[in-house]
C-alpha cells in the first residue's frame, strides 16, 4: 500500500510525467481516430433516416458527445483542482490548465450544433431557456478560468485561483445535466439514461456512443499533449528540462 | 448504402446545410486546436532551449 501511494506520487513528478505523456498521447490520438471514422460510418451510412426528423437529427453525432464532454472536461478539471488543494502537487494545475482549452471547444461545439439543430427543427437558433442558458454559463466558465489563469504570472498562484474557479462552477454541471427535467425547457429530455436505458434505435445509439468514446480518446491525447507542453514551460529552468531540450 | 445517390448524400434531406455546417465548424475547431497545440509545444521547447544556451554561453564566459 506504501509502495502503491509512494508510485502514484512519483508519477504526479512533472518529470517522469513528461515522458509518460509523450508515450501516451499518441495512442489516443489513434485510438480517437479509428472511433470517429467508424462512429461516422455507421452514423452516416448505417444509421437509418428518423421518423420525425428526416436527415437533420444526423447532427446529434456531433451535438450529444460534444455537450457530455463539455461537463465531463469540466469536472475533470475540478477533480485536478480538488487534487491540487488537497496533495499540493505541482501536476494538478498542469492538468486543469491542458484540459480547459478542449473543454472550452466542445462547449462552443455543443452550442454551435445545437443552434444549427435547433433552426430547422424548433425554428430558432437560440432562445434563453434552462439547458442552453446554462451551458452558456460553462462556456463563460471555460473563459473566466483561461482568462484568469493567464493574467497570473506566477504559476502556483495562478492554480489556486483557476482552480477557486473549477470548483465553484462545478456547480453548474449538474445544472445543466438535470435543467430539462426541473424546469420547462425548449430542450428535448435525454434520450439515454443511466436508469431507463435508451429510447433510440441501436445503430443510431451506437453511432452516438462511439462518437462520444472518440471525443474521450481526444481529450484525453489533447490534454497529455497540452500538459507537456505547461511542464516544459514551467520547468525550463530544472536541470531535467536543460538536459532534455541541450 | 442507405443513399440513392451522393447528391442525396450531401442534401441530407433538405437539412444539407444544418448538418454540413454542424460537422464543418467541428472538424476546423479540431484542426486549430491541434495546430495551436503543436506550436504551443515547439514555443515551449524553443524557450527552454535559448535559456539552456543563454546559460551555457554565460558558464564560458564565467
Amino acid at each position: 500500500m506504501e509502495q502503491l501511494r509512494i508510485r502514484w506520487f512519483q508519477w504526479a513528478a512533472p518529470q517522469s510525467f513528461y515522458p509518460l505523456a509523450g508515450r501516451l498521447w499518441p495512442w489516443f490520438a489513434v485510438l480517437a481516430a479509428v472511433l470517429a471514422l467508424a462512429g461516422m460510418y455507421l452514423g452516416f451510412f448505417v444509421a437509418p433516416t428518423d421518423f420525425q426528423q428526416g436527415e437533420g437529427y444526423r447532427i446529434i453525432f456531433a451535438h450529444v458527445p460534444a455537450s457530455w464532454m463539455s461537463m465531463v472536461i469540466y469536472l475533470a478539471m475540478a477533480f485536478w483542482a480538488l487534487l491540487g488543494f488537497t496533495f499540493n502537487t505541482r501536476l494538478s494545475g498542469m492538468m486543469t490548465q491542458a484540459l480547459a482549452p478542449t473543454g472550452a471547444m466542445f462547449t462552443f461545439l455543443s452550442l454551435w450544433t445545437g443552434a444549427l439543430w435547433g433552426k430547422p427543427m424548433w425554428g430558432t437558433w437560440w432562445v434563453w431557456d434552462a439547458r442552453l442558458t446554462s451551458e452558456l454559463i460553462l462556456f463563460f466558465l471555460y473563459m473566466g478560468y483561461i482568462a484568469l489563469t493567464s493574467a497570473i504570472d506566477d504559476p502556483r498562484r495562478a492554480d489556486r485561483a483557476g482552480g477557486l474557479v473549477a470548483l465553484v462552477g462545478a456547480v453548474n454541471v449538474p445544472i445543466i445535466y438535470f435543467s430539462v427535467k426541473w424546469w420547462n425547457t425548449l430542450h428535448q429530455g435525454a434520450s439515454v439514461s443511466v436508469t431507463k436505458g435508451s429510447s433510440m434505435a441501436q445503430t443510431m445509439l451506437w453511432a452516438m456512443l462511439l462518437m462520444a468514446l472518440a471525443f474521450w480518446a481526444y481529450s484525453i491525447a489533447m490534454a497529455l499533449y497540452r500538459v507537456r507542453s505547461i511542464i516544459l514551460q514551467r520547468e525550463r529552468h530544472s536541470r531535467w528540462v536543460q538536459e532534455l531540450v541541450a | 448504402m442507405i443513399w440513392e445517390s451522393w447528391d442525396a448524400f450531401w442534401a441530407m434531406g433538405g437539412y444539407g446545410l444544418y448538418v454540413w455546417g454542424s460537422y464543418a465548424v467541428v472538424l476546423i475547431c479540431i484542426v486549430v486546436e491541434i495546430l495551436l497545440a503543436r506550436a504551443g509545444q515547439r514555443e515551449s521547447v524553443q524557450t527552454a532551449r535559448e535559456l539552456s544556451e543563454q546559460e551555457t554561453a554565460h558558464d564560458a564566459t564565467s
